[in-house]
């Protein structure tokens, strides 16, 4: 988390377009403290609290950014971008092939559950976006990607939706290079090398691969992790070479299954490595039902690390 | 606010004429099934378009809607940029990407609209808060339709720039339909301007069809808006007289309503009152007619003689550089 504010910082200090506008983003600080202490350092012209309108916020950021600015948008909750997606789908991803006007944005929030927030406070609603040319969509798994996307994210010319996950805010923790630096957006990173099976996962999925990792590794599975950091467009070089040498691939993410970021891609492995896979492709995700409230039930919801050994342990026997 | 010299009267009649005689001639491409989709007439609203955007000034910025045909030809766009715009031509301020009154770029003073109502009135409030931040006097007006104000956009981006105070006016035209629900059906007000105390904004309703009447209304909004004194709603009650698109017969519309407003007509109003200032004669505007006439033959011809865009074009312009797939991968490297 604070790499995020790091990035917001630094952003706003460098480029005096960059601005922040979102619901009790100011003196409050935001709800998860993202934005804390920033409204005293440049003022609320700049730390832009706003009345609760999605539409009213991702809307202004478009004209703002438009007219020359980089806003940065933040959503209280992940989950209620979807109160803004006319704006985002139909206006900021479309803007530069119909009008030729970029719309250089970043609309932030957090996402993903494990904190027992409920339906409507632990939704993971990237492949929503995943499905609109003109938008470009990141996740970091650790606080190093988390600042370097994040700049990456509001010094390109497009609009950008970033999705922080919320259970990593306080997790993580890695001592930062003190020297500018941004993260590619379009490049995924290989966690741990591996020749037996890929997983190919994003957000706090990585750290569950990494720990399933782990564990087939006492079983000798040699298994490599790749983090996407971008979902869309999806780095499919490093996809195809991951799995072009270890020929049995997981698709690991949070969100729900059915045309999921893991769908697009399992195709991308159909059509481009197909005689390189010796086994199918096999998803682990959420199943196809809304975030359920009460912790056994959000357990049983979320993809944990015994899930994904079952899966790596039944491919490598396939 | 400065008074419209009598120089300025004939422009606004030459501007409404040119709105007009320019839709006649989409009407004629149209019918000769040259127009690529749909047509969307702005017939007996040209006074509201030409007499709000008349109001703004150089660096100002405007998001029209479809039937704000005048006021882009206000804020300088050409007829032959609107031709080949219908026309989907390469040339067309859109490249072909898309069509009707769907362009626009911020350094020409036009924000373009998307087809869901509502949504321009937040990004035209992003337009003046960005105006403000960056220490500019500009100041962004917009259109919403009778229909368009029973959005959840409109709400929140008017809501959104009365807090903040924001250099926007919004011209709520009430033409009496929205596609063919009437206003009754949209709203239970009287007026949209009733909605602007809701706000704690100022709100005015004008006579849509007299066109010095909307202009000093729209002058006072954006006079006002410049000043520091935040946005205005002006409701400008006018009607369509025409269906919602060329394809649409009206058959929905009560009889008698078309020929009382027919007597209303914006342009005949304005020109009588010209007439009647002593200081115009019906040769002077005759001479505005036949110019116009004469100049749309040129930019039709030329229109249609523009060529269409290269298909493959279609896959430019998504990101700021690159251009997307046209296929798999995977069948490229088989062909």
């Amino acid at each position: 988390m604070d790499a995020i504010r790091e990035a917001l910082l630094e952003e706003m200090e460098r480029d005096e377009r960059v601005f922040l506008l979102g619901e009790d983003i100011g003196v409050y600080g935001g709800a998860f403290k993202v934005t804390d202490g920033l409204v005293e350092r440049f003022g609320e012209e700049r730390v832009l609290d706003t009345p609760i309108s999605e539409t009213a916020i991702v809307g202004a950021a478009v004209g703002a950014a438009i007219a020359g600015m980089r806003p940065v948008a933040e959503m209280q909750f992940a989950d209620f971008i979807s109160c803004a997606f006319d704006m985002i789908t139909n206006f900021a991803a479309k803007s530069r092939y119909r009008t030729g006007c970029g719309v250089p944005l970043v609309v932030r929030g957090p996402a993903g559950g494990g904190v027992h927030g409920g339906p409507f406070h632990s939704q993971n609603p990237e492949a929503y976006f995943a499905h609109t040319p003109g938008l470009k969509i990141v996740q970091p798994s650790t606080a190093h990607d988390a600042k370097g996307l994040l700049k990456a994210a509001i010094r390109d010319d497009d609009p950008v939706l970033y999705f922080e996950h919320k259970f990593l805010y306080r997790r993580v923790k890695e001592t930062l290079p003190r020297e500018d630096y941004v993260v590619p957006i379009g490049k995924a990173a290989v966690r741990r090398s591996g020749r037996d099976l890929s997983i190919l996962t994003y957000g706090a999925m990585v750290w569950t691969a990494l720990d399933a990792a782990r564990t087939l590794e006492t079983e000798g599975i040699d298994v490599e992790v790749v983090d996407l950091r971008t979902l869309f467009p999806l780095d499919e070089e490093t996809i195809l070479s991951s799995v072009g040498r270890t020929n049995r691939a997981i698709v690991l993410h949070e969100a729900t299954r059915t045309g999921g970021i893991g769908a697009e891609v399992a195709a991308v492995l159909s059509e481009r490595c197909f005689e390189a896979l010796d086994a199918p492709v096999v998803r682990v995700t959420a199943p196809d039902t809304p975030v359920p409230f009460s912790p056994p039930m959000e357990e049983f919801f979320l993809p944990d690390a015994g899930k994904v050994c079952r899966a790596a342990r039944a491919l490598v026997g396939y | 606010m400065p008074d419209l010299t009598l120089p300025d009267r004939i422009d606004l009649y030459r501007l409404m004429r040119l709105n007009r005689s320019l839709e006649e001639r989409l009407v004629n491409l149209y019918r000769q099934g040259k127009i690529v989709g749909g047509l969307y007439r702005s017939l007996g609203q040209e006074a509201t378009s030409v007499g709000s955007a008349r109001a703004l000034e150089e660096g100002d910025v405007l998001g029209p809607l479809i039937r704000n045909l005048g006021s882009v030809l206000v804020m300088g766009y050409t007829p032959r940029e609107i031709l080949t715009q219908h026309l989907a031509r390469a040339a067309s301020p859109s490249g072909g990407k898309e069509g009707n009154l769907h362009f626009g770029r911020p350094e020409r003073g036009v924000v373009s609209s998307i087809s869901m109502l509502g949504a321009l009135v937040p990004v035209m409030a992003g337009i003046a808060l960005a105006a403000r931040m960056q220490r500019r006097r500009t100041v962004a007006m917009t259109y919403i339709g009778d229909g368009g104000t029973s959005t959840g956009a409109f709400h929140e981006g008017v809501n959104f720039a009365a807090v903040q105070k924001l250099p926007l006016v919004v011209i709520a035209e009430n033409n009496g339909w929205a596609y063919s629900t009437p206003f009754r059906k949209q709203t239970a007000a009287k007026s949209l301007a009733d909605r602007a105390p809701a706000y704690g904004i100022p709100g005015v309703s004008v006579d849509g069809n007299d066109v010095i009447a909307v202009y000093e209304a729209a002058r006072e909004a954006v006079d006002r808006a410049r000043a520091g004194g935040g946005p205005t709603l002006v409701e400008a009650r006018t009607y369509r007289m025409k269906g919602h698109a060329e394809h649409d017969g009206q058959a929905y519309v009560p009889p008698g309503e078309l020929d009382d407003w027919a007597r209303r007509d914006p342009i005949a109003r304005h020109a009588e009152r010209l007439l009647a200032s002593g200081r115009v004669t019906p040769g002077d505007l005759e001479a505005i007619d036949r110019r116009i006439a004469e100049e749309l033959d040129r930019d039709v011809a030329e229109a249609e003689r523009c060529p269409y865009p290269a298909a493959a074009d279609a896959l430019a312009g998504v990101y700021a550089g690159g251009s997307a797939d046209s296929e798999p991968a995977f069948l490229r490297r088989l062909s």
